[in-house]
């Protein structure tokens, strides 16, 4: 366990009760993380915290992780609870640079939950199972009560192989290196969003749900030097540089007439008061290379069908603070800071 | 995108700030009355285009903010009822009040809800007639009326089960009360374009001749408020008070007839606690009495409480412009979004939320 834990760790989270912040993936559940789960299990030093651990087993380098999914509603525009519970975990092998191989899947169904729901979820499960290349190997079953359960919730744990000679986490961003997406942002949140009880607005929206390790095995194909890769689910890209950046204790600064976002969702978040750069992808990634590197892997993801909309956002300078900076259109410098909680709660 | 990127044009808000340079003479201290604005203006960094001549205060117009921590009580306390649905914009909820705030109600059981506009309140009223549903109405004349729709819709489709936990406040005698403190520091307004909308601004034409200040209804993109300020500091350059209307896309003398009807009908004009600020005579909305039917208050019997403010918190300096946000002792330390100490830090509106979110890291070093 990290030492320095005891002189941070006094306080406990702030009220008693836990909050949908807690899982919103911003500082709510960072703190939660640090003050609760750290202590217990202990964690890694910041600049190796990953969406993947890499375990050495018999001379072979193992990417593992899980994902618990608890998306509402459970059928959305452009996918369901089913292919999400795929994509999110097998996302979360390739970014610690992982051939996604196995995943278990656990099932946690509400009685009453239609059993044509069900099919067409597993359905849908397998199908992306079987484009990202990765096989169902065990899995479980348990019904609870009509009530306590929101039809379905879906775990999904996945072990991947690392390729050899890759460590990437963000310890290793450095200043200078250029920061690149693989397509525009917010999709997925604002696809939800558009179907939630008491939002619903009309769009084409669907969402971005695609599994990323064809793209990243590109880059690693055409040998570009990648420090570090994070794929942008809650708390969308604002959260996922945020902690990178704390992580290494660097500056990044992005031009905001580079991030691209469409024009619908764009006028959604406006229209709700949101912030793009920060509402879930589940098909996005942000790359952090080598600034040699940074026109060949943008040539190779805008080739690649799930880079179409990629763009060079940013680069990394050396402190002083570390944390994201952005440059408006008008030429100022404002900072970007992650929010508390989710901006919409229930999201993957 | 249409109708917004025309507002946020980089090469006009460089010809607006070279204009606002050649006009200055001397040193002029503006407020924005509407938090919207304010953020606006922290987000785009429109202050630090300016020339240092002028200075920019944060007005009272967050209606969150403002909202005295008794109301926060009741609307806490109907959240524990069983039978209550309660339903309020999402900045509401994580304002604190004397005990918990709504998020802290809402894991220990109650049952609050987030909702876009009062009609959807209504719907859910319609939907669960067992239950009790309570909008919290906060806001200033811009969400009044949506709000006295919905209790008139109530009315005519027979809906018994839904309530209003009114806590409206108007402009107008917030801004009259800054002008008369002593410790006024303002010189000029930009008044907050959607007020406007509804209201017009021949209300404000007393206001700008008793205490000759000029008054600009503004707009909120980065060329309204460029415009806005140019258009005040002509007039204090040139010694005219005036009103005047910058948003005029938006905004017409006389405001939006139909609404004020509307609201003419339905609420009356009552005296209200500010929070940080403390009661200011007329300068809220309360139902009629022909409405009380759909007053929480009324159907609940709640009593009016006027709540302990954290002893730390200077809100009340900060919405009233005498206090900058990175100033307070308190600020990013034992005040943070994750932890308030009170509602300028958490609302989208709020003044040291903007500064927390858009100025921390330069603040910081």
């Amino acid at each position: 366990m990290n030492p320095d834990f005891s002189l941070n760790c006094p306080l406990p989270v702030e009220g008693d009760l836990v909050r949908l912040a807690h899982g919103g993936g911003g500082r709510a559940m960072q703190g939660l993380l640090e003050r609760t789960f750290f202590p217990a299990f202990g964690g890694p030093p910041p600049g190796l915290r990953h969406d993947a651990s890499v375990l050495e087993l018999g001379g072979a380098r193992l990417a593992f992780t899980t994902d618990s999914y608890v998306v509402r509603p459970y059928f959305f525009p452009g996918g369901d609870i089913g292919s999400l519970a795929v994509h999110g975990t097998v996302n979360d092998l390739a970014m610690a640079g992982a051939r996604p191989l196995y995943l278990s899947c656990g099932f946690i169904l509400e009685e009453g939950l239609p059993l044509e729901d069900l099919r067409r979820i597993v359905a849908s499960m397998a199908a992306a199972a079987a484009q990202a290349g990765v096989e169902v190997v065990t899995g479980d079953t348990k019904v609870v009560d009509r009530g306590k359960g929101d039809g379905i919730y879906l775990n999904t744990a996945g072990v991947g192989l690392v390729e050899p000679g890759i460590r990437w986490h963000p310890g290793r961003v450095q200043p200078g290196d250029a920061v690149l997406v693989s397509g525009d942002l917010g999709r997925h949140g604002m696809a939800i969003m558009a179907c939630r009880e008491g939002l619903e607005f009309e769009t084409r929206l669907e969402s971005d749900s695609a599994p990323l390790w064809g793209l990243v095995e590109a880059l690693i194909r055409a040998g570009v030097e990648i420090r570090c890769l994070r794929d942008l689910t809650r708390g969308g890209l604002t959260s996922a540089l945020v902690e990178i950046a704390e992580a290494a204790g660097v500056r990044i600064t992005l031009e905001e007439g580079a991030i691209p976002v469409l024009e619908e969702v764009r006028g959604a978040c406006e229209l709700l008061g949101l912030d793009p750069m920060a509402v879930a992808n589940e098909g996005r990634l942000v790359a952090f290379v080598a600034p040699g590197d940074a026109t060949r892997a943008l040539e190779i993801m805008l080739g690649d069908p799930l880079g179409q909309g990629a763009a060079r956002i940013g680069q990394v300078q050396a402190g002083p603070a570390a944390g994201v900076a952005i440059r408006t259109r008008l030429g100022t410098l404002r900072p970007v800071d992650m929010l508390n909680g989710e901006q919409l709660p229930r999201i993957c | 995108m249409k109708y917004l990127d025309e507002y946020r044009d980089p090469e006009v808000a460089r010809r607006y700030v070279e204009a606002i340079r050649r006009a200055v003479t001397r040193p002029w201290t503006l407020m924005e009355v509407c938090g919207g604005q304010t953020h606006a203006i922290v987000r785009h960094g429109l202050d630090r285009l300016l020339p240092q001549e002028v200075t920019l205060l944060h007005g009272p117009g967050c209606p969150v903010c403002v909202t005295p921590i008794g109301q926060i009580d009741q609307a806490v306390y109907l959240a524990g009822l069983p039978e209550v649905i309660l339903c309020s914009f999402g900045d509401m909820l994580r304002v604190p009040g004397s005990g918990t705030d709504l998020l802290g109600a809402r894991a220990a059981g109650g049952d609050v809800r987030v909702v876009y506009s009062p009609l959807d309140a209504l719907t859910l009223a319609r939907a669960h007639p067992e239950r009790q549903v309570v909008f919290f109405a906060v806001g200033f004349e811009t969400t009044a009326p949506a709000n006295a729709l919905a209790v008139a819709l109530a009315r005519r489709q027979g809906v018994k089960n839904f309530s209003l936990l009114v806590s409206h406040v108007l402009v107008p005698p917030a801004l009259e009360a800054l002008l008369s403190s002593p410790r006024n520091r303002v010189q000029g307004f930009l008044a907050a374009g959607h007020v406007c909308t509804i209201m017009g601004y021949r209300e404000y034409q007393p206001l700008a001749c008793r205490y000759r200040v000029p008054i600009v209804v503004t707009g909120f993109e980065p060329l309204d408020l460029l415009q806005g300020i140019l258009m005040c500091l002509h007039q204090l350059e040139e010694g005219r008070f005036e009103v005047e209307n910058q948003y005029s896309r938006s905004v017409s003398a006389a405001g939006n007839l139909q609404a004020r009807e509307l609201l003419e009908e339905i609420f009356e004009v009552v005296p209200r606690r500010w929070r940080g600020l403390g009661e200011i005579p007329g300068s809220g909305l309360g139902l009629r009495a022909g409405w009380r039917d759909f007053d929480a208050r009324h159907r609940f019997g709640l009593v009016e409480s006027v709540g302990e403010e954290p002893g730390e918190c200077r809100a009340g300096e900060v919405l009233s412009g005498v206090l900058r946000p990175p100033d307070c002792p308190a600020f990013g330390t034992r005040c943070t979004p994750e932890s308030p100490l009170g509602a300028p830090m958490v609302s989208g509106e709020g003044a040291c939320a903007a500064y927390h979110r858009y100025r921390r890291l330069e603040e910081a070093t």
